[in-house]
């Protein structure tokens, strides 16, 4: 080994594919499941796993599905047999934290093209059991994610002053963005900010519409070097990514406006050389299980001035025709295959840059970015994506 | 590749360890350790990185607790395998190749003891064709060894002396749960436990924690006067299915082993929680007779789950601080009967 300075080397999202997400694929295997993404992310970057050097596997807790390192028996029928496997855990943001593990694959010069995969197949357990085994001294989350995060929402509305209703316009714009979607899990037609309002509450503010659905789902990634991805069609250039993450209980956290995602999105921008988000950001891909996280996280990302991203949400600059689009694909209000959820927004802005997010696209979107969050908003895993190779 | 290298090393390791299944409570002392050796203060460290699994402390999100080990604010760029810490080095490695930073503490923890180790570990298995029948991890060592007698690749002899050298290293090991010196006569003499491994065949129970810090450069001639540099990390995997792979050699250690390179490796600790074990990763590793193996006693001393693998490339590089060998290597494994097996070749020089 030699003692130059490091360069980081080029990559690229070179293959996207997921599934069909539907709260019970009884259809499919573990296996079989993760095949259906591997299988279109392959064809998409006109691979076979004979082209693959490594496999990267994303999932969130094991007792999701009730197997311990389900990788070790997934093996095989994910191509990794006689290949570096790696199993990256770390919470809601897994399916982030995957892809970047297996962009530094590339970026490190170790490999040339890289799998990766996430999936969780909550049908095979039950995640609200898998949530509440009693630990000593710590909250039990038998209410769920929902019971968790609503207080969290009630000082974000105390807060920003923002109006009660500004959740449900994101409940009923990720669900119509849905409907351009076909792989999403939900597509309720005729949702309206009207039916939101109307629907049950759930946790005080967040009711019925306005939270995740629980699915079966996976999505794979085929990321490349710079020889690679130049010769294909339309790689989605890795401009940067950003990993942050601070723990649950410390007494002086900003539970609403969290210093580790602050912190991930300036360095986020700064390897990206974007000085102003809102401007150079064509449009992203926010993880997003309740409402009224988008204009929280429009907030933590820079995106709009503490207080006012619900500002945004409420004039349609979100919107998938406005001037800064949040969530084309339906978001995770939309699809809630958890291991995999940070891996579709990351995916989604990969599709949006290569021009292939069909009736969701947004027009001329150059530069996108893909987020997620996980534990009590204190995992964040984020990165942008560019139609142009960067310098 | 940057030159980067182990620089700093602190295990705790004990049958039963009385406190958290997330062993907060262990990482706080041995992380105080690595800064120690080091003279690194958190605000050094620039990538956090840690193996443990959910299922051996009975609770999802375990590593979410083991974070407050590192201290609240501010935050951290840090990343969890589900896996040996072994691989969480080997991503902390890739961290800093990518140059994104010069400097990573690596970490792993596991209290094997808040369950029934053997039975846990049939949760690894297929859970639609092997689960069901719940093979434990001893039943199914002991067919892997009586396999690799019938092939005559081995015998009882020669399980009984990885013991006998193993228990008698273990000696010198502050850290070693199990010790003792015995000939391969009393060994043999000892009853059956699974046909044919006798309890001494197999690693303990053990709870633990480990940490590991890595830099590159200049960094790491700061942190340490004689650095362990790495030469070659690279891990494989096999398929799990019993039926689909050879289970008397180790077609994923001899991959790493090749891509890591072995030659001129003077003391090696293998991450073999059987002893027939260590005889199927000495073929694999084809490594020579004069090879020194497993100084410290190696898994079947003290076998903490998710940190014991890192604890051998940890055992590897003190040699090289220590100035007992300019060549070493350490290994890991994971999954059940060496499934996955990752090599981190070390040495004095880069």
């Amino acid at each position: 080994m030699t003692t130059t300075a490091p360069t980081k080397q080029r990559a690229a999202v070179v293959g996207v594919g997921q599934t069909h997400h539907r709260a019970k694929r009884q259809d499919v295997s573990m296996a079989g499941l993760c095949r259906e993404a591997i299988d279109r992310a392959l064809a998409d970057a006109g691979m076979t796993f004979d082209d693959i050097d490594a496999v990267i596997v994303g999932k969130a807790p094991d007792l999701f599905e009730g197997v311990m390192m389900p990788e070790l028996f997934l093996a095989e029928a994910l191509g990794a047999a006689g290949k570096p496997l790696l199993r990256v855990h770390t919470a809601g943001s897994v399916g982030g934290s995957t892809a970047i593990v297996a962009a530094s694959l590339v970026q490190s010069g170790v490999h040339r093209r890289v799998l990766t995969v996430a999936y969780e197949k909550q049908s095979e357990s039950n995640a609200m059991w898998a949530l509440s085994v009693p630990v000593p001294f710590v909250m039990p989350v038998h209410a769920g994610a929902g019971g968790y995060f609503a207080p969290h929402v009630r000082s974000y509305i105390r807060r920003s002053g923002a109006p009660t209703h500004i959740g449900a316009i994101v409940a009923a714009k990720d669900r119509n963005n849905a409907l351009k979607n076909p792989f999403a899990h939900l597509h309720n037609e005729g949702t309206t900010v009207e039916s939101v309002l109307a629907s049950q509450m759930l946790w005080d503010p967040i009711r019925y519409d306005e939270t995740c659905p629980s699915s079966d789902g996976a999505c794979a990634l085929v990321i490349a070097d710079d020889d690679t991805a130049r010769g294909s069609v339309s790689p989605a250039w890795i401009h940067a990514t950003a990993m942050r993450s601070e723990p649950t209980t410390a007494a002086e956290r900003d539970q609403v406006n969290p210093q580790a995602g602050r912190e991930a999105a300036a360095s986020l921008w700064k390897q990206a050389g974007v000085t102003d988000p809102r401007r150079d950001i064509d449009c992203a891909e926010i993880y997003v299980p309740f409402s009224w996280f988008e204009p929280m996280w429009l907030e933590n990302l820079g995106f709009a001035d503490e207080g006012e991203g619900w500002q945004l949400t409420e004039k349609g600059v979100t919107a998938l025709d406005g001037d800064l689009p949040v969530n084309m694909s339906g978001g995770v209000l939309s699809s809630n295959p958890i291991g995999a959820s940070g891996m579709l927004r990351f995916a989604e802005a990969a599709l949006q840059v290569r021009g292939q997010a069909g009736e969701h696209q947004v027009d001329r979107a150059r530069r996108a970015l893909g987020h997620a969050y996980g534990g009590g908003s204190q995992f964040f895993a984020m990165w942008v994506v560019g139609a142009d190779r960067p310098d | 590749m940057r030159d980067v290298a182990v620089v700093g090393f602190a295990q705790r390791q004990m049958k039963e360890f009385d406190g958290s299944p997330t062993c907060v409570e262990l990482l706080v002392p041995v992380f105080r350790e690595c800064y120690e050796q080091t003279g690194f203060t958190r605000k050094d460290i620039g990538f956090w990185c840690s193996g443990s699994s959910d299922y051996l402390a009975g609770r999802s999100f375990s590593f979410v607790s083991a974070v407050d080990a590192i201290g609240a604010l501010p935050p951290v760029n840090e990343s969890h395998v589900e896996m040996d810490a072994a691989w969480a080095l080997y991503e902390a490695w890739l961290k800093i190749q990518t140059g994104e930073v010069d400097t990573a503490l690596v970490y792993g923890f596991g209290k094997a003891s808040a369950g029934v180790l053997r039975r846990t570990l049939a949760l690894q298995l297929d859970p639609y064709t092997m689960t069901p029948l719940w093979p434990d991890t001893v039943s199914l060592a002991g067919l892997q060894a009586r396999l690799g007698m019938d092939e005559g690749r081995w015998d009882e002899a020669a399980m009984a002396s990885v013991v006998a050298r193993s228990m008698a290293d273990a000696e010198d090991n502050p850290d070693a749960v199990r010790k003792g010196a015995r000939s391969v006569e009393e060994l043999l003499s000892a009853p059956m436990y699974a046909d044919p491994l006798r309890k001494h065949d197999c690693a303990p129970v053990t709870d633990g924690a480990a940490a590991i810090v890595l830099a590159a450069g200049d960094r790491a001639r700061e942190a340490c006067e004689r650095p362990a540099w790495i030469t070659g990390l690279a891990h494989h995997v096999d398929p799990l299915h019993l039926g689909s792979r050879p289970l008397t050699t180790s077609p994923s250690a001899s991959r790493a082993a090749s891509a890591a390179g072995v030659d001129g490796v003077e003391v090696t600790e293998l991450h073999a929680p059987f002893s027939h074990q260590e005889l199927v990763l000495r073929d694999a590793l084809r490594l020579g007779p004069d090879v020194r193996v497993n100084p410290s006693g190696g898994a079947l001393a003290a076998n903490p789950m998710f940190t014991a693998g890192l604890s051998r490339i940890g055992e590897a590089a003190r040699r090289i601080w220590q100035g007992d060998a300019d060549r070493t290597l350490g290994h890991a494994t994971s999954g059940p009967l060496l499934q996955q097996n990752l090599v981190c070749t070390m040495g004095a020089t880069t």
